[in-house]
């Protein structure tokens, strides 16, 4: 997966700075990565590394308190980035790239029937009417796996499973090209992931969807993925395909990653990475791993460039020539 | 390996857990029946692991197990003598306090108004520590065991000051400050970061091995077992469907349900993202009307007609497992 | 006392927290002006008055102040006397016990309007012979005018407009007037300028004595103004701070604190005890809450701490009730508590160290929103007529001003003043209970 073809999306030097009372969280900092379509790119990282913070920059979703917002967002080759707000909500989000967001089955409307709140973007944003809406919603239900008389439930008559469907279904109902899935397996336990998972396969075998998966889980995540980008403290550190990220990844942020992953098939005992991320409201220097970084070496207190290494972009000085 | 020196400090003979649902907030609407027949020994030193779907009853189990529900019928009995279910006021508070608890949600599990010394002084201070100076000592001791240093930087955080991580290992510390016999983990890591959960995972066991703990730990993910536990016991609605040795359950499962727990496991490849994976088809029964006879007959890939529709099966012993499935008979 | 001081601090971010906190800060420091100056019995006798203690006042003044936003300046009310030695006194003595008294008193009048009543009060001390005096009155222009001369015993009040004397002297009903203007000018205002009072007293005895006080009673008086009784507002405008806050504070923590309580003993309990909570505060919520603190007013007693009982007695089982134990509900079931119990905790110190502090966030910003209306409350009773019967409060002033057709009368200050005060209450608890909200509850917090 090289950088240039990214036909679907291309993201460049997207940043997403938040102020707080104590000085500005560094959340996206210079992010370049991008996808073709109908394929998946997981982004990998810990908790607070900037992953949905990422998310809600490529859809412009910002709080209030956002300092810094900046780069090229590239959409079938046009700048969206140079949009007015009004045609971006209009044209991309939800119609082009729609979303489900971090915990979106337990943000459901509680007094809303599911149904109604599927078609909801369909109204809004296609303009169906509600008899359209109806049948729409139904052929949704049918694509992620929720009986069609569930239409008329509400989410407290459905389980953790079914409620996530019906969120998937939400960010599916307007036909998107891109879906951004924000950790949506997390709080559910393994049968239900897998069957997520097979309509999330589904929908990108048979509709022809792309994904961009948000999640810290790097087993599950192999079950979606094409290509994988790991995030470190708000910047992108690795960005691979699926297949050479799960035989052996490069960065040592990622190889330390993939040996903290218990696994059940072979008899390896997991590793964990000591030390917590660094505090992206001032975050070091140099390379933001470096005080964990078992390989770190004297250069690592500068940044390190992205280099390419047959076609993988790592941000490590053990990989420039 | 089980060491059958080692004496029992739990025994579970068919417990039951039932929740009555009302009707309008009166009438009888029939049972939720959380927990329905589970017998196992669990003896000193030992670590189980409990694994099943959400909803599946492992949390009634447990809390029945701590004293903070009643059996419905069968019994608990702790440390040979103390019949558990039949203990009141008291007496209950203090069996209870016999046994550590470590929660899933570890933010949810801290009083946000306490500080970290607060937290773990507040088990002594019930428990009849009078002393604070001895409190303090305690406090800072298990503050160290749980590698919470150093201390005096966290003694006087409030748990949203600290990584999910670290409010983990709070909640551990709690857990472990009255010196218990038996700890209780319920999904101790399944709110937390990936990178983190083996973290806490290779703590817990640490502190099991020092104290010689007899731990049960709740789960629905396979892959974390065997770094953790002796023996496995596979949960489906209410039942326990499988018992074994954790090595040779993971290698060589009986269960149709372990079974399709284990395929639906992902390990990191590349190529999961190729197939579909096989899974059982529905969702978990309800537990107020469970399905007769075997209870996963509906989605049982091996089901055999006229048998497992209609009769429950019984514990039967496969190698050594213990399976209650047909197949086995 | 660190964290108190960071929670300060974030406190005064929010401009509204400062808005609240200087005008709590102001009414508490007339609270403590009040209390240490005027003391209750003092204040409760002052509050009761009649003539001899408020003699010195007009009736109906409006402020002093209100000269600066009128051009037309109206005199201001003010009282001399030889006591306290505002009032000049020399004294020469002579021959066989007699002696002479000079008393002066010399002002500005600088006034468009002339003076409601001029008084003397006059006050002898004499065995056998009664001192005798001479009033004369000085214009800017130097023309004497003989008011009166006059044997003084031991208490004389000796109304200047009132003597037929004097009226014949001047040859006009009207003498206030008169001696306010030239003789022989057409003009109907006062000449401004220096005038003087002298008074000059002979006594016959070596040990007699005169005293006067001179009170000119103008159409404004002092900083608030007075009231039908000349009371001046300023009483109960000061010692009606500590009064509303003191009701308005103990109320809403009375009722909080007892709400709270009352709703956690139900919500962890669950059972009867609730059942008994929930049927009980819908009864109370069907009650008319004003009616019966009017009956209780009427027919019990108007006592303002029996009025604070009965209020709090009546707001504990109000709708909050219900707030707090859906609160609870949800704590009651959240994991620390659950682990509380797992490791034995018993249910008294759950409910009071774990359930009741997380209520907190939610209780003080409440509290704080609700100090106002309890204040409003207590100043409705008095304009009803049931206020305290000896204490002066703002409620009281507006009482008054209703029942004497104030704003009918254009006596706007009688009413605003209270009113202001009032207010201030409000918007200061309204503002910090803002505030606090914000800094209790993050979700509404700007970040
Ligand atoms: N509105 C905001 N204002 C200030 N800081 C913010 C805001 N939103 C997020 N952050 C901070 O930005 C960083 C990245 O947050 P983000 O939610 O993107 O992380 P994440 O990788 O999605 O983590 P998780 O796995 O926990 O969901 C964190 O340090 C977070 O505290
Ligand atoms: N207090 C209760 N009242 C009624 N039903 C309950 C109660 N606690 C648990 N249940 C029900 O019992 C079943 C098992 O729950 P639980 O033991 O929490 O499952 P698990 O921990 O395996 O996810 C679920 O259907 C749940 O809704
Ligand atoms: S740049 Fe240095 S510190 Fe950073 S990951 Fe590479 S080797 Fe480690
Ligand atoms: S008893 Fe029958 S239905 Fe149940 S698991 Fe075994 S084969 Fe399947
Ligand atoms: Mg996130
Ligand atoms: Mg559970």
């Amino acid at each position: 997966m090289s950088q240039t073809n990214n036909n679907l999306l291309r993201i460049e030097d997207l940043v997403l700075h938040f102020g707080t009372t104590r000085g500005s969280v560094q959340a996206v900092d210079k992010v370049n990565f991008g996808l073709n379509a109908n394929q998946a790119v997981v982004v990998l990282g810990e908790s607070g590394c900037g992953k949905s913070s990422l998310a809600k920059a490529i859809l412009r979703l910002l709080p209030r308190n956002v300092v810094s917002y900046s780069g090229r967002i590239y959409l079938d080759g046009n700048d969206v980035m140079k949009l007015n707000d009004e045609d971006f909500r209009q044209n991309i989000r939800w119609a082009s790239i729609s979303m489900v967001p971090q915990a979106a089955m337990n943000s459901l409307n509680p007094v809303i029937r599911v149904g109604d709140q599927v078609a909801e973007p369909a109204i809004i944003h296609l303009g169906v009417s509600k008899q359209d809406a109806v049948s729409l919603v139904k052929k949704m239900f049918q694509h992620v796996g929720v009986p069609e008389d569930f239409i008329n439930r509400y989410p407290f008559e459905l389980s953790g499973g079914m409620r996530q469907r019906v969120a998937i279904a939400m960010a599916l109902v307007t036909s998107p090209n891109l879906i951004i899935l924000d950790e949506p397996t997390s709080a559910l336990d393994v049968l239900t992931q897998a069957s997520i998972f097979n309509v999330l396969k589904r929908l990108k075998g048979e509709l022809g969807i792309s994904f961009i998966l948000i999640t810290h889980d790097i087993a599950t995540s192999s079950e979606l993925a094409d290509g994988v980008a790991v995030m470190y403290a708000g910047q992108i550190v690795e960005i691979s395909d699926a297949h050479r990220f799960f035989a052996e990844p490069l960065h040592p942020y990622s190889r330390m990653l993939m040996a903290s992953v218990p696994r059940l098939r072979a008899n390896v005992e997991p590793e964990f990475i000591t030390g917590q991320p660094p505090s992206l409201l001032n975050p070091p220097k140099g390379c933001r791993f470096a005080d964990r970084c078992p390989k770190r070496f004297d250069k690592c207190s500068e940044e390190p460039p992205t280099a390419n290494v047959d076609g993988i972009q790592v941000k490590c000085w053990l990989y420039t020539s | 390996m089980i060491d059958k020196q080692r004496d029992v400090l739990l025994s579970i003979d068919d417990l039951h857990v039932w929740f009555e649902l009302r009707r309008f907030g009166f009438g009888h609407a029939g049972y939720v029946k959380a927990v329905d027949g589970v017998t196992f020994d669990l003896h000193y030193g030992e670590t189980i692991a409990i694994v099943g779907e959400s909803g599946c009853g492992k949390s009634s189990l447990m809390k029945t197990i701590l004293g903070l529900n009643k059996p419905t019928k069968g019994s608990i009995t702790f440390d040979g003598s103390l019949d558990v279910g039949k203990l009141e006021g008291e007496r209950l508070r203090q069996y209870r306090a016999k046994i550590g608890y470590v929660q899933q949600d570890p933010f949810g599990a801290l009083a946000p108004f306490m500080n970290v010394q607060r937290i773990l002084e507040e088990p002594l201070v019930i428990n009849g520590v009078k002393d604070p100076a001895e409190r303090e000592r305690r406090v800072r001791k298990v503050m160290e065991e749980v590698k919470l240093t150093p201390v005096d930087d966290f003694m006087h955080k409030f748990p949203h000051m600290l990584s999910g991580g670290q409010q983990q290992r709070v909640v551990i510390a709690r857990a472990i400050i009255l010196e218990p016999k038996l700890v209780v983990a319920d999904e101790p890591v399944s709110m937390l970061d990936a990178s983190v959960r083996v973290e806490i995972l290779k703590l817990l066991r640490g502190l099991q091995e020092k104290y010689q703990l007899a731990v049960i730990y709740i789960t629905h993910d396979l892959s974390t077992v065997r770094y953790f536990s002796e023996r496995v016991f596979v949960m489906y609605a209410g039942n326990v469907v499988e018992k074994a040795p954790v090595n040779s359950l993971v290698q060589n499962p009986k269960h149709p349900y372990t079974l399709a727990l284990m395929d639906a496991t992902s390990d990191p490849d590349a190529n999961n993202a190729l197939t579909y994976r096989e899974l059982p088809p529905g969702e978990p029964p309800s537990l107020v009307k469970p399905p007769s006879g075997c209870r996963f007959h509906p989605r049982c890939p091996r089901r055999i007609e006229n048998l497992c529709e209609v009769e429950e099966p019984y514990d039967l012993q496969a190698d050594d497992h213990l399976v209650a499935c047909w197949l086995y008979k | 006392m660190n964290t108190f001081k960071k929670s300060f601090r974030e406190l005064v971010r929010y401009p509204s927290a400062i808005i609240g906190l200087v005008s709590i800060g102001f009414l508490l420091v007339v609270s403590v002006y009040a209390l240490a100056t005027i003391p209750y019995s003092e204040a409760t006798r002052l509050w009761r008055g009649g003539e001899d203690v408020w003699y010195q006042n007009p009736k109906y003044a409006a402020p002093a102040w209100m000269n600066y936003f009128s051009d037309v300046k109206k005199p201001v009310s003010f009282a001399v006397s030889t006591r306290d030695e505002s009032m000049t006194k020399t004294v020469e003595t002579a021959a066989q016990g007699t002696s002479t008294i000079t008393i002066l008193h010399s002002f500005d009048y600088t006034y468009d309007e002339f003076p409601q009543e001029m008084i003397l009060y006059f006050d002898g001390t004499y065995q056998d012979k009664l001192p005798f005096v001479s009033v004369a009155w000085i214009m800017p222009s130097g023309e004497r005018v003989r008011i009166a001369d006059l044997a003084v015993d031991r208490d004389l009040t000796f109304r200047i407009s009132q003597d037929q004397k004097l009226m014949k002297r001047l040859h006009t009903e009207d003498v206030l007037p008169a001696l306010f203007i030239e003789p022989k000018s057409e003009s109907t205002v006062p000449v401004k300028g220096t005038y003087q009072l002298e008074i000059t007293a002979v006594t016959f005895e070596a040990n007699s004595d005169v005293n006067v006080e001179f009170v000119l009673h103008g159409t404004l008086y002092g900083a608030a103004g007075t009231d039908q009784y000349r009371r001046d507002l300023m009483l109960p405008l000061l010692w009606g701070t500590p009064i509303a806050l003191a009701f308005g504070l103990l109320a809403a923590l009375g009722t909080s604190l007892l709400t709270m309580i009352i709703a956690a003993i139900g919500s962890w309990y669950g059972g009867w005890v609730d059942e008994l909570i929930q049927r009980i505060t819908e009864i109370n919520l069907v009650l008319p809450f004003l009616a019966i603190l009017i009956m209780v007013g009427t027919f019990y007693s108007r006592s303002i701490w029996v009025i604070l009982g009965v209020t709090v007695l009546l707001s504990i089982f109000s709708g909050a009730i219900k707030t707090y134990r859906a609160v609870f509900m949800q704590s009651k079931v959240s994991p620390y508590i659950e682990a509380a119990r797992a490791y034995g905790t018993t249910d008294r110190r759950i409910i009071f160290s774990y359930l009741i502090p997380r209520m907190i966030p939610l209780l003080i910003p409440a509290l704080v929103s609700s100090v106002p209306a309890f204040v409003f409350l207590e100043a409705s009773l008095a304009v009803l007529g049931l206020g305290d019967p000896v204490l002066p409060t703002w409620g009281k002033i507006i009482e008054n001003a209703f029942a004497e057709g104030a704003l009918y009368r254009g006596l706007y200050y009688w009413v605003l003043e209270p009113a202001a005060l009032l207010m201030l209450t409000g918007l200061g608890f309204a503002m910090l209970g803002f505030a606090l909200d914000r800094i209790f509850n993050p979700r509404l917090r700007d970040v």
